[in-house]
């Protein structure tokens, strides 16, 4: 590894800059083709219901009108997940959620597609819908799809590493808390749009605001049965995305389709409040955590419990489902752990993966758990924390592997920001701190399906005029990726950012990446783009030592310079290393791949939560609460993030600003969520805000100012050391907001968001407190047994008190 | 339907004739009819700000203006802010604070904190965040927007100096 970086660690502009701050960015909506033909979709008004029959004649013949489609055209279903193959582009027989799209119309223009699907009619059959994970635990009739566990419950995990009740047993105090965490949806500024058309040699292609186009490719491939090979998928910059578009939409199928049968570019943009309805969103999640404890605060196990109400599709499910569990024990050292998750479909917008994926619903629980405790036990938050932080390269009693931590040196440092020690208590009525801790993958260990080939693909070809172009099919979600992929291979390569050009998200022409999700994209395209880069510049030093008098592996790459190391010798440009190279050798180019490692765990089910890495945060949320109206204010959060290596800061502070944003609108404010519609209106389930000015999030007046502090401490399963921050620094708020509300008014709100009228409810009980009170009872599963690292395991499933340890 | 032609309307400094359906959005003829599809539309009901552009220097939401009540007006979108090949300091300054990510809100954001630098140079922090509430970001959290802003402030007042 260098020592001296060139490019690495300073503050610049992003590759993408300029074409953002011009307009000059096309993202998938700004797209108009000659002859292009508009889509629009009919939705279903019921949340579930039996399509009888649909009669499209009159809007076939509408003026305008070229293409009406309907689920009989499209027979084969998709879905995210191999194990979850449950949706249909348009629906066929059932409808499962207000908003499910049932059929399309291909117009000139959006008006005529508008008016003509007010032409179609549609007879539905309705059945009763399923509002909660509880109501569809208690009617496991009708089932809203004909397969999953049993009735209406879509997936069902249990583990216990170790066994669990005997730690409880022996603990000095066991902690028993039950949490709620409402759903919440991603809302990107850029609404979904798509635009499929024919190119000239005959073959499919599709522009669209999607973050994984590799798996849209299979998708589409699958569902229209068109050879991979005739289909090119490009993902447009997207508007942002933050998960939310992740999942293929029924609309990228519509447009695909409609180009293959008409022969003319099709487009769709989706309006706002569908938008609400596509979702795939934040699970809501009720949680019940059993955590026991040793008088002197050192943790003894956590026994947790979560149900999640799926909506109307399996998405990603079975992976968010894991997800409320997996990472629980990785910032804190739990020598047992038990989870069982249950995931329940319900007719509402499917829920997916936003920012964190399932984790902040656990992690607010613990975080405010832990608060309970270190009150319990008259310790200090943020000492009982720094007294049970993981270690670096160590195992979880769930056998994932902690490689680098900076999670201690977080702590200390917002303790110290945010002076902690000497404000703490000390603000005066109404005014309080609160602290919260958490962790992030830096990639999935596995693919979303099963396959052995490499995460992520680059190439990387030069030219002699010294310019060099990277292709990767990682994709520019707003993140920052390409400036990534550009930073990095500048840096190796010893270049002006400015020779080196990206070229990413095209399946057409970029070696695959799996797709902007699971905060993979700086660890693993990143990697793959310096295994590009060293492979070219050990084959130009080759070319080119003899001619400085020194050994290829002493040869440096620096600030467009190529020279020997002790630096004797003139040296050459870089333009003039790429010329010998290519007169020695012919044109030049690389690839590079990149492979997570294996997981240490080998029971079944070991494959979700392993990662390269993993990222620490730890942030101190100021709030000034008013106990006459309940009102919230935040005036100040400091949060600091274990990063690795920051190797662009201006985006790094960029993410966890964005993080906390988006943190403190979940805390405070974002809710999707749904009423039912009196029984005279059909009794209808439907969002209660799907436009932007009911879904409340913050604005630039609500923002707090944000101190943020980088740790540095370089991964080396990482480029450069650089680990994830998209997600990471998100995780901590919703849990600092709480416990720093407890602060200032000694209520406990144990479930988010929190607004001002549960703080005033909480005020007036005798329990201080507002959050859940029951939870029901879920058939989970005889749990996999698995025997903790310090128990003599082997990462295999075991029998039950086949050995039982003393804790 | 009949198309309607818009004739005295200026966009970024030029005249623009212009014809449309009656009903349109000066959003939509921006967008459909010039090609200038560097003004975003991300809730069409007047709530995010994304279309913010120059209506007479001052900022309107695109997607509520009807494009038949800007003739004799003059038009500003983003496109119209650099000056030739230079970024304008407002460009400039969102592009190396971090004041853009996904970039998708960016240009109804610059256009409304050019409408209120040109009436007011020396803005505080809190006039910045107020005259920027109307316009949501999902990326930023806003804060790299009022660095961006501010900088851009002090250069355009050293620029007059």
């Amino acid at each position: 590894m260098k020592k001296r970086f060139d490019i690495v660690g300073k503050p610049r502009r992003r590759v993408d800059g300029r074409s953002k701050v011009t307009g000059a960015l096309r993202y998938a909506d700004d797209l108009f083709m000659p002859r292009m033909l508009f889509a629009k979709l009919l939705r279903s008004p019921h949340p579930h219901a039996v399509v009888q029959e649909i009669s499209i004649e009159s809007a076939k013949k509408h003026p305008g009108v070229h293409l009406v489609l309907t689920g009989q055209d499209f027979p084969i279903p998709f879905g995210i997940m191999p194990v979850s193959v449950d949706e249909y582009p348009l629906a066929r027989e059932r409808v499962r959620y207000v908003g499910d799209p049932v059929a399309a119309v291909i117009a000139k223009d959006e008006q005529t597609a508008v008016e003509a699907l007010g032409l179609i009619e549609v007879s539905y059959r309705m059945l009763p819908p399923v509002s909660s994970p509880e109501e569809g635990l208690e009617n496991p009739e009708p089932r809203i799809h004909d397969y999953g566990e049993q009735g209406n419950i879509h997936r069902n995990q249990s583990y216990e590493f170790g066994n669990i009740e005997e730690s409880l047993k022996k603990s000095d105090l066991v902690f028993e808390d039950l949490f709620f965490y409402e759903g919440n949806t991603h809302l990107p500024m850029e609404q979904q749009a798509s635009l499929a058309f024919v190119d000239p040699e005959g073959k499919l292609q599709i522009s669209s605001s999607t973050q994984n186009p590799h798996y849209l490719h299979r998708q589409l491939a699958r569902v229209l049965q068109v050879a991979e090979t005739q289909i090119r998928v490009v993902a447009t910059p997207n508007g942002g995305a933050f998960g939310g578009k992740c999942d293929p939409g029924g609309h990228e199928f519509v447009v695909c389709k409609a180009a293959l049968v008409l022969g003319r570019p099709v487009k769709i943009g989706l309006t706002r409040e569908e938008v609400f309805y596509v979702h795939r969103g934040r699970h809501p999640v009720l949680m019940k955590m059993k955590t026991g404890v040793t008088k002197d605060g050192k943790l003894t196990g956590m026994h947790l419990q979560t149900l999640l109400d799926g909506g109307g599709y399996g998405s990603h499910g079975p992976a968010s489902t894991f997800y409320t569990g997996v990472l629980t024990p990785v910032t804190y050292h739990y020598p047992r752990f038990k989870f069982e998750a249950c995931r329940v479909f319900t007719n509402k917008p499917a829920c997916g993966p936003k920012r964190g994926h399932g984790t902040p619903q656990p992690r607010f629980g613990q975080e405010v758990q832990l608060d309970k405790i270190a009150e319990k036990l008259g310790m200090d938050p943020a000492e009982l924390r720094l007294k049970n932080v993981t270690k670096a390269d160590s195992l979880t009693a769930s056998w994932l592997k902690v490689g680098t931590t900076g999670l201690a040196e977080c702590i200390e440092k917002v303790v110290a920001m945010s002076g902690w020690k000497e404000r703490r208590g000390k603000l005066g009525k109404g005014r309080g701190l609160g602290l919260a801790c958490s962790t992030y993958m830096c990639g999935a260990g596995v693919a979303i399906y099963w396959n052995k080939m490499p995460h992520s693909g680059v190439q990387i070809l030069l030219d002699r005029s010294g310019s060099v172009i990277v292709y990767c099919g990682a994709t520019e979600i707003g993140q920052g990726s390409d400036d990534v992929l550009a930073g990095l291979v500048a840096e190796a390569l010893g270049v002006e950012i400015g020779n080196v050009r990206v070229v990413t998200g095209d399946t057409g022409i970029t070696p695959v990446d799996l797709g902007s999700y699971s905060s993979r994209v700086t660890i693993m395209a990143g990697n793959a783009a310096l295994q590009a880069a060293e492979r070219l510049r050990s084959t130009i030093a080759g070319v080119v030592s003899e001619t400085l008098g020194t050994l290829p592996d002493r040869v440096v790459f620096s600030q467009g310079k190529v020279f020997a190391a002790d630096q004797s010798g003139a040296g050459m440009t870089w333009v003039e290393a790429v010329a010998m190279a290519e007169a020695a050798l012919g044109t030049l180019s690389a690839v590079g791949s990149y492979s997570p490692p294996k997981a240490p765990g080998k029971y079944k089910g070991a494959g979700v939560g392993p990662s390269p890495a993993y990222s620490f945060s730890a942030c101190v949320v100021e709030t000034e609460v008013d106990e006459r109206t309940g009102w919230i204010h935040v005036p100040k959060i400091w949060i600091a993030h274990d990063i690795g290596r920051a190797l662009n800061p201006t985006l790094a502070r960029g993410q966890v600003i964005g993080g906390v944003y988006m943190g403190l609108g979940e805390a405070l404010m974002e809710e999707q969520s749904f009423r039912r519609l009196p029984e005279k209106l059909s009794g209808a389930l439907v969002h209660r805000a799907p436009s932007m000015l009911d879904y409340k999030s913050l604005t630039a007046l609500d923002m707090p100012e944000v101190e943020v502090a980088l740790i540095e401490d370089p991964d080396p399963n990482c480029p450069y050391g650089a680990k994830e921050v998209g997600q990471g620094p998100l995780l901590p708020v919703m849990p600092a907001v709480a416990n720093a509300i407890y602060d200032a008014v000694g209520v406990r709100i144990d479930e988010i968001p929190i607004t001002p009228d549960k703080v005033l409810r909480a005020l007036e009980r005798q329990s201080k407190r507002v959050g859940p009170d029951s939870f029901p009872a879920v058939p989970y599963p005889e749990p996999t047994f698995v025997l903790p690292p310090w128990e003599e395991g082997d990462g295999e499933e075991t029998k039950r008190d086949a050995k039982t340890a003393v804790v | 339907m009949r198309r309607s032609v818009l004739q005295g309307l200026t966009v970024n400094g030029e005249p623009a004739e212009v014809s449309f359906a009656p009903y349109k959005t000066l959003l939509e003829v921006l967008r459909e009819e010039l090609g200038l599809t560097g003004t975003k539309h991300g809730c069409e009901l007047g709530e995010c700000g994304a279309c913010a552009v120059l209506v007479d220097g001052e900022p309107r939401l695109s997607c509520l203006t009807l494009a038949l009540d800007c003739a004799g007006r003059s038009v500003e979108t983003i496109e119209g802010l650099a000056r030739g090949p230079q970024l304008h300091p407002l460009q400039a300054a969102f592009s190396d604070f971090g004041g853009s990510q996904c970039g998708y809100c960016t240009p109804g954001v610059i256009m409304t904190a050019k409408a209120l630098l040109d009436k007011n140079p020396s803005p505080t922090r809190e006039q910045i965040k107020e005259a920027t509430a109307g316009n949501l970001c999902r990326c930023t959290g806003y804060q790299q927007i009022a660095d961006a802003i501010e900088d851009a402030a002090r250069q355009l007042r050293e620029e007059k100096k």
